[in-house]
């Protein structure tokens, strides 16, 4: 029962704040339309298995490279397989990559953030300088290195890419902490001797939420295209499991013999599931700059 | 023929949240060598309506309204490669904060050469230089320091630089918005002094914008009062202190701690500026005046002209002249 | 703070942000999963084999002799001259130097990288500027659309969509390789082929060379445009509103001097560290560029070095990465003190 009226209250607290993104111009309607695209996606991925013609990973089903007809709307690949099929279901492992990479990044870069920050120091700069080595490095190397290492999985992935954004969450929270606890109310919270966990979790943190929803929209983007990078280059999770980045990568091949089609529908499918979160953030982040505010 | 004049300005600044209308229906004229203060609270439109002068209202405001026009030439309707002939060069503008005023990657003799050369595309590099020292000399900085950036001055000295950017060219009008609001109270004298001074060397005109009644008595001819982008009052400044007739005016000049008097007692006017996205219905003042009427919480007041160039935009006043 | 010290200091914080960084690299392709030597076998060899590429590679010492091996094979200056690169190891895969290997792939890399650099700032500031400019309006729209759009773009599919316009249908424009395989390539003095043919005077090699070069250099370019877009956008709106800006205006000064000596002088020193920034992702993208494009450089070279889980050589590529990510960001720093009179002081 808690859980239903958990629900309600978090619904009724969501409802009236998308509904006022309409009031706030273009970027409050990108914001919208991004919202929209992922539901869209995330909605066609979970009801796949129910609405798909055939099975996707099931070869032979068609001709072989045909090109799309009334009976493949989106053509076969050099296996067979019905590309429709495939882009149905193909966006689960996606999902699953960037939301379990995106939530460690979550859990460890913000509390690091706002531990070290609040206690400054020698933890503090030693925190700070490896973050910043790792933030300076191509994101896409270290993640290549991690991913070679570790092998295959969806963990593995998310955990590769997660390394690389940690150092995102770190930064912007550290950075948004530094200059909270000099805002008059934190020290006259802090002399009126409240203790550190009310400051940070009371005062700090509620603070910090905007910027890192902002942060998280793009690292869902972000880990999105490299998970795609990873399985172009390779290093991709199963050949078992319909997946639109193995769709690209197979296509690619098949690219000197004008076969559009295997490369085209996963690619948009992609691209939408990518801007999808690019336009929240781009969206978000020019309402919440307070230099462009008016 | 005037050199300023203004006609039911109207300026709207089109937010996201609503349109506010910053100006709405001023209208004053200037003549040569004049001066005229604009007193208002923040957000009384002042800056707004210095800005439309030389039609640099920041976006996104728009001149909905009015015209305003120098030497006869209507700059609302003017061309924007026209506009740039009248800025700086006939009227100058200086802003609030010096601080930010100066562009920080370049040093002072390029402020200088710059609009100098803009203006006057024969003189030469060097010779503008010498013009731009001997500015500089005038207002009280070694002219070797032409080559500093603007980081190594104080705020006072950039003020000053600011002034000589502005009458370097010797306008026939110069607007100065609140020119020492962010200034030391030592130096805010100094500097109203030097701009004192030089208008009176090159006869220039000046509307000084400020939020203090105090200062403008004290150094312009003539006041025009502000309220959320209404004229509330319009007189010589003589006039205005000895015969304050609007309750807000009453209530500012009140506001004047005055030395001679040592048991005065000050009042602050009670209540504050009202949202501009929401304003009172009729007079724009009422929630705040002590003196409110019926009519003046649904009818707007008109500006009244109430003799020896006298104006007030307030009921009290249009009864008066019906019984007489 | 003169400027001279300013940028001894500054190299002299380099390094132990590069030791930091090499360690980093060490801890994570010798110590997090385990063994590389078993990693590399997959199970499929004899302890006898397993230990004979230890002790060929080095790989039985102790760690830390290991990680000091590591650090002094890239400071090893006598090994450098004797070679011409610095002293990375053995490949697992060929036993050949993999200093050797990663120096000849890196020319290639680079240039593509600079090409792609200069699409990319040339399309960025371009657009950005005219895009603040005419903020809220069609336009301003317009581009911050493209923007959008190609940062969700994988960068290897709009290569793969280039490679089948231009390549398979057009036939306009080679779809791989930095050179027609029939042209022999310029004799090496910089390594970059668009340069070297030049001070050759081979007029054709160069044309050969920079029509290659077209589509990855674009690819990589457009797809970096995105974000230099929105850093000019977002920083030109925020400078063109700065008071100088207004009072540069009330001045009467020109508009082209208001909008470029005024808002994108300043501007551009927020632009350019963000650039130095990028240059990180720029070279994620290259990786993903050079295998679309078989292009053999830096990038085709961890790639191939994955297939065959030769350790060896992907850490020698890292550190490569690494050391080249750090000379940049060296570079952008000094040329921001150049630029800025606040630091030159």
């Amino acid at each position: 029962m808690s859980k239903v009226k958990i629900k309600q209250s978090i619904l009724a607290r969501l409802i009236p704040r998308l509904t006022s993104l309409t009031k706030k111009g273009p970027s409050g309607w990108m914001a919208i339309l991004g919202i929209i695209i992922l539901s869209a996606l995330v909605i066609m991925t979970v009801i796949a298995p129910w609405i798909r013609p055939h099975d996707p990973i099931k070869t032979g089903v068609g001709p072989i490279r045909a090109p799309p007809s009334s009976q493949f709307p989106m053509g076969t690949n050099h296996l067979g397989q019905d590309m429709l099929s495939r882009i149905l279901c193909g966006g689960s492992i996606m999902l699953q990559i960037s939301t379990l990479s995106v939530l460690v990044c979550f859990l460890i870069g913000v509390p690091l953030g706002l531990f070290s920050s609040y206690v400054g120091g020698i933890f503090d700069r030693a925190c700070s300088l490896v973050i910043d080595a790792i933030y300076a490095f191509p994101g896409l190397v270290i993640a290549i290195a991690i991913a070679a290492m570790l092998g295959p999985g969806v963990v593995n992935m998310a955990l590769s890419i997660a390394v690389v954004y940690i150092p995102s969450y770190f930064r912007i929270v550290r950075s948004q902490v530094l200059s909270i606890k000099e805002l008059t109310y934190v020290e006259a919270a802090r002399a009126s001797g409240a203790k550190w966990h009310t400051i940070v979790f009371r005062y700090i943190f509620p603070n910090v939420i905007p910027s890192i929803v902002v942060v998280a929209t793009i690292n869902f983007a972000d880990a999105v295209l490299t998970a795609a990078g990873l399985t172009f280059i390779g290093l991709g999770v199963t050949k078992d499991v319909p997946d639109w980045g193995w769709d690209l990568t197979d296509g690619r091949a098949l690219l000197s013999s004008g076969t559009w089609w295997v490369i085209t529908f996963p690619g948009i499918m992609i691209i939408l599931l990518a801007l999808g979160f690019t336009l929240i953030e781009e969206g978000l982040s020019e309402l919440l700059n307070p230099k462009l505010q008016r | 023929m005037p050199l300023l004049k203004i006609g039911s300005l109207t300026v709207d600044y089109r937010t996201s949240r609503g349109t506010i209308r910053a100006v709405e229906d001023v209208s004053f004229s200037l003549e040569k060598g004049e001066t005229l203060g604009l007193v208002g609270e923040s957000g009384s439109g002042k800056s707004t309506l210095g800005l439309s002068v030389i039609r640099l209202v920041p976006y996104p405001g728009v001149i909905v309204k009015g015209h305003v026009k120098i030497d006869g030439k209507d700059i609302v309707r003017l061309p924007e490669h026209e506009l740039r002939f009248i800025r700086g060069r006939k009227v100058a503008y200086i802003f609030q904060d010096p601080m930010t005023s100066l562009n920080p990657i370049k040093k002072i003799s390029a402020h200088f050469a710059e609009l100098i050369r803009t203006h006057e595309p024969n003189v030469k590099e060097a010779k503008a230089l010498e013009r731009a020292k001997t500015v500089l000399k005038d207002l009280g900085i070694r002219p070797e320091r032409i080559n500093d950036y603007p980081h190594q001055f104080s705020g006072g000295m950039r003020q000053r630089i600011m002034i000589g950017l502005a009458t370097a060219l010797n306008p026939d009008l110069v607007i100065a918005d609140e020119p020492t609001t962010a200034l030391d109270v030592i130096v805010q004298a100094k500097i109203l002094d030097l701009l004192e001074s030089l208008r009176n060397a090159y006869g220039m005109a000046l509307i000084l914008i400020s939020h203090d009644l105090s200062i403008i008595l004290e150094r312009c001819d003539r006041v025009i009062i502000l309220y959320a982008g209404h004229m509330f009052e319009h007189a010589s400044s003589t006039e205005l202190h000895r015969n304050p007739r609007h309750p807000y005016t009453q209530g500012l000049l009140q506001s004047i701690p005055n030395i001679e008097l040592a048991d005065q007692k000050l009042a602050a006017i009670p209540g504050s500026p009202p949202n501009m996205l929401n304003l009172p219905r009729g007079c724009r003042f009422w929630p705040r005046c002590s003196y409110v009427m019926k009519i003046c919480r649904t009818k707007e007041p008109p500006l009244i002209d109430i003799g020896h160039n006298h104006f007030v935009r307030c009921f009290k006043y249009s009864r008066g002249r019906a019984k007489s | 703070m003169g400027l001279r010290s300013y940028i001894i200091t500054r190299i002299l914080l380099t390094i132990p942000t590069l030791l930091l960084l090499l360690s980093m690299v060490f801890l994570v392709m010798r110590v997090l999963p385990g063994d590389p030597v078993a990693l590399h076998f997959e199970k499929k060899a004899t302890p006898e084999q397993m230990e004979t590429m230890r002790r060929l590679l080095g790989l039985d010492k102790p760690l830390w002799t290991q990680y000091i091996d590591y650090l002094w094979g890239l400071v090893d200056f006598g090994y450098f001259l004797e070679h011409g690169y610095p002293n990375l190891g053995k490949s697992m895969q060929t036993y050949e130097e993999v200093g050797g290997q990663i120096f000849s792939a890196f020319p290639a890399t680079l240039e593509l990288a600079i090409y792609s650099m200069i699409i990319a700032s040339v399309i960025g500031i371009l657009l950005g500027v005219v895009s603040s400019k005419s903020y809220n309006s069609i336009l301003d729209h317009l581009i911050r659309g493209f923007g959008t759009v190609t940062y969700a773009i994988p960068i290897f599919l709009l290569g793969m969509i280039f490679q089948l316009i231009f390549g398979v249908y057009l036939r306009w424009l080679p779809t791989g390789l930095r050179l027609n395989p029939a042209v022999d390539p310029p004799a090496s003095i910089t390594g970059l082929y668009t340069i070297d043919s030049l001070l050759e005077g081979n007029l054709f090699k160069f044309f050969e060379s920079l029509k290659a070069l077209l589509l990855p250099s674009l690819t990589l370019g457009i797809i970096l445009s995105g974000m230099f877009i929105r850093m000019a956008r977002t920083n030109m709106l925020e400078t063109l509103r700065l008071d100088f800006v207004t009072a540069a205006k009330a001045r009467g000064l020109k508009e082209s001097t208001v909008t470029y000596g005024y808002a994108l002088r300043n501007a551009f020193l927020p632009i350019l560290t963000m650039m130095g920034l990028q240059f990180a992702i720029l070279l994620g993208g290259a990786i993903l560029t050079e295998t679309t494009f078989s292009w053999p450089g830096l990038g085709r070279y961890i790639v191939d070095r994955i297939n065959f889980r030769d350790y060896t050589a992907i850490q020698g590529a890292v550190v490569m990465f690494g050391l080249f990510v750090t000379l940049v960001s060296l570079v952008v720093d000094i040329l921001y003190a150049y630029f800025d009179p606040r630091i030159r002081l």
